[in-house]
């Protein structure tokens, strides 16, 4: 499991489970999914298209995934985020089925580039990605606070003076760059479930900003660390078990949260009952107690 | 849609003669009609994740089927309707929550599809599988498949109409819905099945890329010409079919400056909704300049009836 053409596969998949468990954070508190989605699988057509015209993949990759952040942010300034999204995808793929039409030769490939191929792993492959992570990494320290701020309470961001428009589209083109380091190494798939699953089940355990976003950080990587060890054993496609795994975590968070939830009801409830019998009016406990009792049921 | 280089190879006579080309009108009609009234709903919404989610979705169904030896229509329909019921178990009324399950469904979903494909590749040995699944064709669509779209796209539009009214109120105001006692789980509930029918069909049948244009562009387009809902629904419906024939047309047409190998009937098709959409755009701006105008004109006439 460990040979040294695994290697390349563990250091690709600990970087890309970092800088997801990061991006991802903040990709599930905007509500990005959509995006996150959409960017790594349509980029592929920026792969094909390099195919194409003999260019570099990565370069395919980073031109179609930006004009596809810039696309989504532009057509979001007249119309829904979520149309200007869905109709951004579906020019990436008709693009990528015309390129796909040019040249049958490439369409073996676009498994790899969806479900990823992460043992194949080239040395060449792997130092853009490291570049690319690190750019990302910092970007999100840069825009740290502002980005959180827009995030959380875009009135007061914007009372501040920043610009939604420009904290969306910076942080499109972070989530562009993600996609450009990831696809070539893990494929759209894989990138897409770290992003989402991890992050979603760090927020459910808790509220505070640096902690969930170092837990999203450790699930990821526990993720992608399971994922490559029981696809190299099963010898299956490592994307089923990314998806599995993520999808498990965030129903294991939300089970969680939903306990903890019920749990502080309960509590909450003695509590009244016990304030209401102290003051001791008449048919304060009864009422208090058939409150509490509504709420659980609801 | 690579099967466009054999089909335009195979068929050289004219457009309305071909029998391939009208069975894909035909399909295309279907698929146009059905998402278009659905679709204003998607958008209206905001659900257009979902819509397209479940076109992806169903190729873990589709694929599963060709592992079992079944149709893929069932797979696709099967999937996406435990899809659908899982994303609407998970209810979270927020569009940022919702967008968020239905990641999660759409993430394990593709998981599953990875792993089934890949099965597929093992015991057929197609490497074509996985690009036919994804994107599907037009042109290789399944024996019989226009009966069971229609079946379907039937069952999904008497979805829509039943519960037209509360789905309208439930879909602008969730809260007046609510108060108004409309039980908008089950209308959410219902409209997400009325959803996964629509996206399987059209998937199957003109692939995910035009089952999701389908669904969503013509929609955006009528929201953005028409304001009364019915008459958007009609519009929409009328968009998506001009664009699906149209698209199809360029399609053959380019097997002429293309060198006997065709543009894709998705991406003509595609071209086409956003020509249409950046023109719905200008309409749209244009009439509100328009009105604004009438309207300051309205108020310099007034102006002096007011002073006196």
């Amino acid at each position: 499991m460990f040979a040294s053409f695994m290697i390349n596969a563990w250091e690709a998949g600990t970087v890309v489970a970092i800088v997801a468990g990061v991006v991802g954070f903040f990709t599930v508190l905007r509500g990005e999914a959509f995006a996150a989605h959409s960017l790594p699988n349509g980029a592929f057509a920026g792969a094909a298209g390099a195919f194409l015209i003999g260019a570099n993949t990565i370069v395919g990759l980073g031109v179609f995934s930006l004009a596809g952040a810039g696309m989504i942010a532009g057509l979001g300034r007249r119309a829904r985020s979520d149309v200007a999204t869905a109709l951004t995808i579906v020019l990436m793929l008709a693009l990528g089925d015309l390129f796909l039409s040019r040249t049958g030769e490439y369409a073996p490939e676009v498994f790899a580039l969806l479900f990823g191929e992460v043992l194949g792993v080239s040395t060449s492959k792997l130092a853009p990605t490291v570049v690319i992570a690190a750019v990302c990494i910092v970007a999100v320290i840069a825009l740290y606070r502002p980005l959180m701020l827009s995030s959380v309470a875009p009135d007061v961001a914007e009372a501040r003076g920043i610009n939604p428009r420009v904290m969306d589209l910076a942080f499109l083109v972070v989530v562009a760059l993600v996609t450009t380091m990831a696809v070539p190494v893990v494929g759209s798939l894989l990138i897409f479930s770290l992003l989402i699953g991890p992050p979603a089940a760090a927020r459910s355990f808790t509220n505070r900003p640096p902690v969930a976003i170092s837990v999203s950080v450790l699930l990821a990587l526990v993720t992608v660390w399971m994922a490559i060890a029981v696809s190299y054993e099963t010898n299956l496609p490592i994307g089923f078990f990314v998806g599995a795994i993520s999808a498990f975590a965030y129903t294991v968070g939300r089970a969680w949260a939903a306990w903890r939830q019920t749990r502080g009801r309960q509590q909450h409830s003695v509590r009244d009952r016990a304030t209401s019998v102290d003051r001791a009016e008449p048919g304060a406990a009864k009422a208090a107690t058939a409150d509490a009792y509504d709420r659980g049921q609801s | 849609m690579l099967a466009a280089a054999p089909w335009s190879s195979l068929f050289e006579p004219g457009f309305f003669t071909s029998e391939p080309v009208r069975i894909a009108l035909v399909v295309g009609a279907i698929a146009a009609v059905v998402s278009g009234i659905v679709g204003v709903f998607t958008v209206i919404r905001g659900q257009s994740f979902a819509g397209h989610a479940l076109s992806d979705i169903g190729t873990a169904g589709g694929s599963a089927a060709v592992l079992v030896g079944a149709s893929t229509l069932y797979g696709f329909v099967a999937f996406n309707v435990v899809a659908a019921g899982v994303m609407e178990l998970i209810g979270i009324r927020k569009p940022r929550g919702r967008d968020l399950a239905t990641g999660i469904v759409l993430g394990a979903s593709l998981g599953l599809a990875a792993l089934f494909l890949y099965e597929d590749t093992i015991s057929s040995s197609t490497t074509g599988a996985t690009v036919n699944v994804l994107f599907g064709s037009i042109y290789t669509l399944p024996p019989g498949i226009t009966t069971v779209m229609a079946v379907l796209g039937a069952a999904s539009i008497a979805l829509i109409a039943v519960l037209y009214r509360p789905l309208l109120l439930s879909s602008v105001s969730y809260e007046l819905a609510a108060a108004r006692r409309v039980p908008v789980r089950l209308v959410g509930g219902g409209y997400l099945l009325a959803l996964a029918l629509a996206v399987s069909m059209s998937a199957v049948a003109i692939g995910a890329i035009l089952s999701t244009a389908l669904l969503i562009g013509p929609a955006a387009i009528a929201l953005r010409l028409a304001t009364r809902t019915g008459v958007a629904i009609g519009v929409a419906a009328a968009v998506g079919v001009f664009a699906c024939w149209t698209g199809t047309l360029v399609a053959y047409d380019s097997t002429v400056w293309a060198g006997g190998n065709g543009w894709p009937v998705s991406f003509c098709v595609v071209a086409v909704i956003f020509v249409l959409y950046f023109a719905s755009g200008v309409f749209s701006r244009l009439r509100a300049n328009r009105r604004r105008a009438t309207a300051a004109a309205h108020e310099t006439a007034l102006r002096p009836l007011e002073a006196a």
